[in-house]
């Protein structure tokens, strides 16, 4: 297994993610002679986890079941530790795409923070583009590095710990897009466009604030960036239920001996649906919104190098 | 394919734009273009690097933009509201006449500019913002420039949402670009896809696989529609491993009955398949595995009946002319048969890569209701996969939903749709932009598990309580999972 590449089977050293039911999850590290606690009992890796296929049902000990799922870029950053805020998918997503990315991309990115979009990066790119990440913190950047090194993907990444604002990314002139995450981008745009290749790069700021995006703007057009253009993406979730609504009594018309208001011999209410008359319900599927949703993440702003 | 700063060549597929407007042409040269109310020929682009943006001359001709400063508002005169300035229709000075003799004359686009601000009575009266705004306006209406560049999913996208959403069942870019991420599509998989997008979210795919892996994507009726995707300009080599296999075959492949003798009708092919069904099958087969002049020769024999019935009335009064025109049937006959082994063999092999039942994915995306499609496509896929099915509607989602919970061999399922807006940044004039898309379709996303052919994974509550502590228990009210 590798976060670039699918396998079949679990093997000693994989990251597998254990799934519980309903968003219910979380990552473990595959090892002979280890054993993982759940709510439904134990699993042994070396009798449970080793040699099974991906996707397979494993009972715990106390008799109830999890799934082992192949790790994705999208189920890791669910399941990640946090060691600063992260991107999502639905974020991730419209930047891969705005930025162009795909197998032979160079990219450059600051700041790694706990490496979610990184991972999303690394598999779009791979096997023959390369990510150039940049994280300010020298503890974050170990153990991203490290993170890297267990997820197989090391050949694919470099960290670089430093400021990129003070001394950018470490590369010039080769990086097809470049992505920037921190408090001050329009300090790192200088450094961004002598990173980005001669013609046509991508550049992409995330920023939570509008003020930062009016200043990160202003310095993409003194930079002589093109079709500077700003947007914001938000998830909507659904969840699939089955509603019954109750029919109410509207009493009864005077010389009507029907039981209910709701009367089928009246023609007026035949193409009345799933109504049951019995009951006094009618049913129907409804995808219904949560109650709280995420209502921001933050502005993305994209330009071209011309 | 041309790696980074490629340049135009002629056959290419490129994508004029200007502003927000896009639209997908041919290269070639002394074809005339129309875009955006210009006519221009782009014999002149070729060479120069994509991202190059152009002027059209009066001769409908392009050449490249020079870089000018931009006409500066140094402190010019400007007013602070707009409670004395009268909309009468009367403050520009300027004729159409006149505009269109400055343009005759071959003046550029900035010049006009320059002339309609300083024939207008009300432009020093205006704001700083209301002067600027209408520089911009303008601009946009008399500076006759074009950009052209490369296609890709993002340009592409945008462009099929804004033009032509009907061909692609009105799926927004943004929606597109959540299926291309949560289906993990990335090089070496082997994917599935369907779709009726015109081969824009085939293109995707392949954009996102960059040659490596391969796919099989499935179709309703003749054959897969691809338009879209030519114009990604992908090398050769990535639709080697791009393979395709009929729907109406589907069934029979997953009962175990699946045969190539019947090939969905191909406008081409029809003379040959009516034959076939005519009786001739077994003689066809037979000559299809030699490759030598033999089954010409039988093959001859099965000329189109209506041919042969001409070469009979014409008769013995022209036998060398009769004799000329069956070689010529022989050869076209011998062509097609060709073609017909290459679509058995291709087809063939299509369905030996599903019956693997181990792909990587899955991706629909079409006009068809999707809970068929869902639960026949998911037979070919590996445990441990992501899916992602796109609607339109949110409705046959539901449906779809609750179906695949009955079926089991699926977690994780989720029923969403993004929220896209876009803004204006401006030093004191920041704001969302006027217009959003009202909405930008519906996926349905989740992960395969092994199908454990008894019990479902949720649903069936009495396999439930056998096998797990009661906190696990979907309770039958609120049946969500």
């Amino acid at each position: 297994m590798s976060f670039v590449e699918y396998g079949d089977t679990i093997k000693d050293g994989d990251t597998a993610i254990v799934f519980l039911g309903h968003e219910s999850m979380f990552p473990v590290k595959v090892q002979h002679g280890t054993v993982t606690q759940t709510k439904y009992g134990v699993i042994r890796h070396s009798t449970d986890l080793i040699g099974k296929k991906y996707g397979s049902k494993v009972t715990c000990s106390k008799g109830g079941w999890v799934f082992i799922l192949h790790p994705t870029p999208e189920l890791w950053t669910m399941n990640l530790p946090h060691r600063t805020q992260i991107l999502y998918s639905t974020d991730i997503s419209i930047i891969t795409m705005m930025l162009e990315l795909k197998p032979g991309s160079i990219v450059c990115e600051s700041g790694t923070g706990s490496g979610s979009l990184s991972h999303a990066l690394i598999r779009t790119v791979a096997p023959t583009g390369h990510l150039y990440t940049v994280e300010f913190h020298q503890q974050r950047a170990e153990k991203a590095r490290e993170e890297f090194r267990e997820h197989g993907v090391e050949h694919l990444v470099t960290v670089t710990n430093q400021d990129v604002c003070k001394n950018g990314f470490g590369v010039s002139n080769i990086a097809d897009a470049v992505f920037l995450d921190i408090p001050s981008p329009w300090e790192a745009i200088g450094h961004a466009k002598s990173a980005l290749r001669a013609e046509g790069g991508r550049i992409c700021s995330f920023s939570p604030c509008i003020e930062q995006v009016q200043r990160t703007c202003l310095a993409m057009e003194e930079y002589g960036f093109t079709e500077i253009n700003t947007l914001e993406i938000l998830l909507r979730v659904y969840n699939v239920r089955t509603i019954s609504l109750q029919i109410p009594d509207l009493g009864k018309a005077a010389e009507d001996n029907s039981s209910t208001g709701f009367d089928s011999s009246n023609p007026s209410h035949q193409g009345s649906p799933c109504a049951n008359l019995q009951q006094g319900t009618v049913q129907f599927k409804s995808g219904v919104p949560l109650r709280e949703v995420v209502g921001h993440t933050g502005y993305l702003t994209f330009a071209t190098k011309s | 394919e041309g790696g980074p700063s490629a340049r135009i060549r002629e056959g290419d597929c490129a994508v004029l734009k200007r502003d927000e407007v896009f639209k997908a042409v041919s290269v070639l040269r002394r074809r005339k273009i129309i875009f955006e109310k210009q006519w221009f020929y782009l014999d002149n682009a070729i060479g120069h690097i994509y991202g190059t943006t152009f002027e059209v001359t009066s001769g409908g001709n392009l050449q490249p933009k020079q870089e000018v400063e931009e006409t500066t508002t140094e402190t010019k005169e400007a007013g602070t509201d707009n409670r004395n300035i009268v909309d009468d229709g009367k403050s520009q000075k300027l004729t159409h006449d006149d505009i269109k003799a400055l343009k005759d004359k071959g003046i550029k686009g900035q010049e006009i500019v320059q002339q309609l601000i300083e024939n207008s009575t009300t432009f020093r009266d205006k704001t700083e913002f209301a002067q600027d705004k209408y520089i911009k306006k303008k601009k946009k209406k008399y500076e006759a420039v074009v950009t052209i560049v490369k296609p890709s999913t993002r340009i592409l996208s945008t462009m099929y949402y804004a033009r032509e959403p009907g061909k692609i069942n009105h799926l927004r870019y943004d929606t597109l670009a959540q299926m291309l991420t949560l289906g993990n599509i990335h090089a070496g998989n082997k994917m599935i896809v369907m779709e009726t997008c015109a081969g824009l979210v085939l293109g995707a795919v392949m954009e996102r696989m960059g040659g490596y892996g391969s796919i099989i994507q499935m179709y309703p009726g003749g054959g897969p529609v691809r338009a879209a995707t030519s114009c990604f300009g992908f090398p050769k080599p990535f639709f080697d491993n791009l393979h395709e296999f009929p729907l109406s075959k589907v069934q029979s492949l997953l009962s175990g009955t699946f045969t190539t003798e019947t090939l969905p009708a191909d406008p081409e092919e029809n003379a040959l398949v009516e034959e076939e069904s005519n009786g001739l099958t077994e003689e066809k087969q037979t000559s299809l595995q030699e490759t030598e002049e033999e089954p010409a020769a039988e093959a001859a024999m099965e000329i189109n009946p209506t041919e042969e019935q001409d070469t009979m009335d014409i008769n013995a009064e022209d036998v060398e002319f009769k004799e000329n025109k069956e070689k010529e049937n022989k050869e076209n006959v011998r062509e097609k048969q060709i073609k017909q082994w290459e679509r058995r063999k291709k087809l063939l092999e299509a369905a030996a890569l599903l019956r693997e039942k181990n792909a990587d994915g899955l991706i629909v995306a079409s006009k068809f209701h999707p809970t068929p499609l869902l639960l026949s496509l998911l037979e070919f896929v590996a445990p441990s996969r992501p899916f992602v099915v796109y609607c339109q509607y949110k409705e046959p989602l539901l449906e779809c939903y609750t179906k695949l919970r009955e079926r089991g061999g699926v977690i994780n399922l989720k029923l969403s749709e993004t929220w896209l807006r876009n803004y204006q940044v401006l030093p004191d004039r920041s704001h969302p932009k006027l217009t959003m898309s009202g909405g930008g379709g519906y996926l349905l996303s989740g992960i395969t598990v092994v199908l454990d052919k008894g019990k479902s994974d949720c649903s069936n509550s009495e396999a439930l309580k056998m096998e797990e502590p009661s906190s696990k228990r979907c309770r039958l009210q609120d049946l969500p999972c």
